[in-house]
């Protein structure tokens, strides 16, 4: 019965061809293209991406997800990845993407001088766009700002159970962990993880906006937060995010000495990178002004460059003290700050 | 089973070379499908990372404790409201009882993690209901008690509300099925219903009851969506923890492999009791008499039906839509639209290929019934109990891998590079649905095959009509109900689908379970509503066409399906 093999092997050939007109299915007939990769979420990078489109030509590819997800296909994919930008919203994952020899080194004038030292790889492998900073979120009736000081002071016993905090599962907690290591050395992080976590209003849980809509609540006093999720809160939130947020106001941190912990967004180029150049041009493009002012304004992020001012909401809140350890540091030392808040019961 | 007793005419006339390239497309198939879970399973082999020791001292505990804990919870609230309602709906009369037969279904349709967004809008501090407490009764936080959604028993309720219609299809199943002689035998004796219920109707249906709830279970610790949301640590959210907090992808996935561990056990467990199911058949088929419920006891059935109705679908429906509506103003419309076109095309895509498979699996196991097949199409239907991340991971390492080499051969002998010719594309993607989903249409192919009597077989094939032809020109116009019924569950299983869409779609490409997610992710819930909504609204699809066959439990579910045929062997 030939006929048999026949069919079978069609049949075969109908589902092989269904898998590679599925694989053709990706778009790719452009001129000029640039494929990124983003940690970021649609919503607050495509506008630009566009702008970038309409002003050089070049088309953009985009998939955002997980920092850590893309950097596993990345690796995963070797020198065939179709990625040309990698583009995360912490250090911690530019540091592992340089560590895992994904990404190379850019050489950009433009860059060099826009962005400051301590926001980029000091090789050239990425490059920071934005900066958030994790600030003290308190209630304004029932505190003042003269109570407040430093994260080490969240720790004291006046604090008992008055601090709203999300989980540790959080990049941006993290990193603030990482930021404590780096400058107070691992025994004081674990003490004053201990005090900090005695002082937790409730268990960890929800998201930034949460802990402020909690201390909006009476909930609790204080709470940990980023800047921009209030700023959007703020102006863009419903009816009554916007009642809740009013009823809180912000604390920048360690004034006196090292000052507010921040992290960035950023940036580099792939080592598989077929398009370099176009690469190059959209993360430079992504650190001129229009762009930056743009982060500013729409995401309530601070500008990475050194030329522009923050939106005038940010500004509002007054001028701050950034700390100025390099976010380089904050990316080593992550796996150290996870296992600390592991050690301190920080679910 | 009927095919096995009445086939060996049927061998005698496929024994020949050309069948021989069935059975090798059909063990090629289950061979493909089984490489993302035996990679995982592989990596328990690899060495272990120092990280495996802060992880036993410090978190591991609390992953199985909590994963157990979540298991133990969904399993006795699976239990007591799947078996409620099928007690009420089955053996009993009350007003309304025909809508609830399926209005009890629709919970399906709400994806866990969605019904975990609805009510943390509406239960939270500072959410409507209790921000409305707190001004009416002026007290402030701590002068009142309010159980916390965003907790182990939040998500253990959230679970058991929409998976719970698993017990209730498989039980409601058995006792319509119980012989009316025995439990009149047991009234007659003088016990109560409840007695009758408690001592003879649930002690007989106890093999569908461990079959529905090891599968709610399976759904439970494959969730990652509303754990992650409600901050419980489980297995899941430990394995991504591990991966993005310490970088460790490796101790992920040896996490991963021990969860498989448990999945296995379910999955033994439902496989025992669906063997024991057999035992007690009952030849007999006669339509048991329903016990008339009147006065406050039809007032109490009717409550309870309408409760757990509304809790699982009515409430959180009506809040997404209330959100929507809120968002509607400000929607971008042919934003959601292009989002609509994708998720169907995929979930069209990923429906269409896991039927082709399924029917090559079935088909190849009706030619060749033997313990090899049987084996090959069990080992493709691994993938249904796995979590979706867990997945992703198995299915990027081999794609990789083959395309890198591949380019590499390419460039040595040609010089040309092939680049990535699957991984990062929809092919990928799509695999992984394959992987996940095959069994849900498998099963129901399978069972759809089997009532289809091998004399048809017979006479077609003495007729000289080859296999292919058979299955072409015969079984498909035949089995065209539970054809539709496999496509129908496999798409919305994908526009389900959120972590392995995640990580493995192609660029610029955006699935509605992606939107929702990356809305509620950045804590906005009400944009988050529309997407969600629409996926809810296309899950009832499944549960409306089952209303309409007779057969309620064979349609909605193709283990029900399956458990159905192997009551009546």
């Amino acid at each position: 019965m030939r006929f048999n093999y026949q069919t079978a092997g069609r049949l075969a050939s109908v589902l092989l061809a269904v898998f590679a007109s599925l694989a053709l299915f990706t778009p790719s007939s452009y001129a000029k293209t640039v494929n990124v990769y983003s940690a970021r979420q649609e919503a607050l990078i495509k506008p630009m991406l566009d702008k970038f489109s309409e002003e050089t030509g070049i088309h953009v590819n985009l998939i955002t997800g997980g920092g850590d997800a893309l950097l596993t296909r990345l690796r995963t994919e070797g020198r065939n990845s179709p990625a040309d930008v990698l583009l995360t919203v912490d250090a911690g994952r530019l540091y592992r993407a340089k560590e895992a020899g994904v990404l190379q080194a850019v050489q950009s004038e433009y860059l060099e001088q826009a962005i400051p030292a301590h926001l980029r790889d000091s090789e050239g492998y990425w490059f920071g766009l934005s900066v958030r900073a994790r600030v003290i979120a308190y209630a304004s009736d029932r505190v003042k700002a003269e109570q407040l000081s430093t994260y080490e002071a969240l720790a004291e016993p006046q604090w008992r159970k008055r601090l709203c905090v999300r989980s540790s599962n959080n990049i941006y907690n993290q990193s603030m962990v990482a930021s404590m290591l780096s400058t107070q050395g691992k025994e004081a992080t674990e003490h004053w993880l201990k005090g900090l976590l005695a002082n937790f209003a409730r268990p960890p849980q929800g998201g930034d906006r949460d802990q402020i809509k909690a201390v909006a609540a009476g909930q609790c006093d204080l709470a940990l937060v980023n800047s921009y999720y209030y700023g959007a809160m703020l102006e863009l939130g419903s009816p009554e995010e916007q009642a809740a947020a009013q009823k809180v106001a912000l604390f920048f941190p360690n004034q006196d000495d090292r000052g507010t912990h921040i992290n960035i967004s950023g940036a580099g180029v792939t080592k598989a990178a077929k398009h370099v150049a176009e690469a190059t041009a959209l993360i430079e493009f992504l650190a001129r002004p229009e762009a930056q002012q743009w982060y500013a304004e729409t995401n309530y992020e601070y500008p990475a460059s050194k030329d522009i001012e923050a939106s005038s909401l940010l500004k509002s809140w007054g001028d701050f003290k950034a700390d100025s350890v390099d976010v380089t540091e904050l990316g080593r030392l992550n796996p150290q700050a996870v296992m600390a808040m592991d050690r301190a019961k920080w679910k | 089973m009927e095919i096995n007793t009445t086939t060996t005419s049927t061998q005698v006339l496929h024994r020949g070379r050309g069948s021989f390239s069935w059975r090798a497309l059909m063990l090629l198939t289950a061979a493909i499908i089984a490489i993302p879970v035996l990679i995982i399973v592989a990596s328990l082999l690899q060495n272990y990372s120092p990280v495996w020791e802060h992880l036993l001292d410090t978190v591991l505990r609390d992953y199985v404790l909590n994963s157990l804990l979540l298991m133990l919870g969904v399993g006795s609230g699976t239990l007591v409201l799947g078996v409620s309602a099928a007690w009420l709906t089955a053996m009993c009369e009350f007003p309304g009882r025909r809508v609830f037969n399926w209005a009890l279904l629709l919970p399906m349709a709400m994806p866990a993690y969605i019904i975990a967004y609805t009510y943390t809008g509406m239960l939270d501090f500072s959410g409507p209901i209790q921000s409305a407490l707190r001004s009416h009764f002026d007290w402030g936080f701590g002068d009142y008690y309010f159980p916390e959604i965003r907790s182990l028993g939040g998500a253990i309720c959230m679970l058991s509300l929409v998976l719970y219609p698993y017990v209730y299809l498989l039980v409601r199943v058995a006792f319509s099925e119980q012989s009316t002689a025995v439990l009149e035998a047991s009234r007659s004796l003088g016990k109560g219903p409840w007695k009758t219920l408690f001592l003879v109707a649930l002690p007989m249906a106890r093999p569908a009851i461990a079959a529905g709830v090891s599968l709610a279970l399976m759904e439970a610790l494959a969730d990652f969506g509303t754990v992650d949301y409600f901050g419980v640590s489980t297995f899941t959210t430990g394995i991504f923890r591990t991966w993005y907090g310490l970088g460790e992808l490796r101790a992920a996935a040896q996490l991963a492999a021990f969860l498989l561990l448990f999945v296995f056990i379910l999955f033994v467990l439902e496989q025992y009791s669906r063997r024991r199911m057999r035992f007690h058949h009952n030849s007999v088929q006669q339509k048991p008499t329903r016990i008339m419920l009147k006065g406050w006891r039809a007032g109490c059935a009717f409550l309870l039906a309408l409760t757990i109705v509304t809790a699982g679908f009515l409430l959180p429906a009506l809040q997404l839509a209330s959100w929507a509506s809120e968002r509607l103003a400000s929607t971008d419309v042919s934003g959601f639209m292009t989002l609509v076109t994708s998720s169907f095309t995929l979930a069209a895509i990923a429906s269409t290929c896991c039927l082709v498979l399924a029917l090559i699996l079935a088909y190849g196991k009706r030619l060749h019934p033997g313990p090899l097949e049987r084996q090959a199409a069990r080992v493709s239907s691994m993938g249904y109990a796995v979590p979706g991340t867990v997945i992703a991971v198995g299915v990027l390492i081999p794609f990789a891998w083959m395309d890198n080499r591949v380019d590499a051969l390419m460039r040595e002998h040609f010089n040309i590079s092939t680049g990535l010719v699957l991984s990062g594309t929809l092919a990928a993607l799509v695999f992984a649905y394959v992987v996940r989903f095959l069994s849900v249409s498998l099963q129901t192919v399978d069972s759809g095959l089997a009532r289809i009597r091998p004399s048809i077989d017979e006479s077609a094939r003495s007729l000289g009509k080859g296999p292919l032809q058979v299955l072409q020109h015969i079984h498909l116009p035949m089995l065209r109900g539970s054809v539709a019924t496999a496509l129908l569950l496999v798409f919305v299983d994908v526009l389900k689908e959120l972590p392995t869409t995640l990580i493995l779609r192609p660029f610029n490409f955006n699935t509605l379970a992606v939107r929702a997610y990356e809305l509620a992710s950045d804590e906005r819930l009400a944009d988050a509503a529309l997407p969600a909504l629409a996926i809810v609204l296309i899950g009832l699809l499944p549960v409306t066409l089952m209303t309409r066959t007779s057969s309620a439990t064979a349609a909605i579910h193709p283990r029900a399906k399956q458990l159905n045929k192997d009551h009546h062997e």
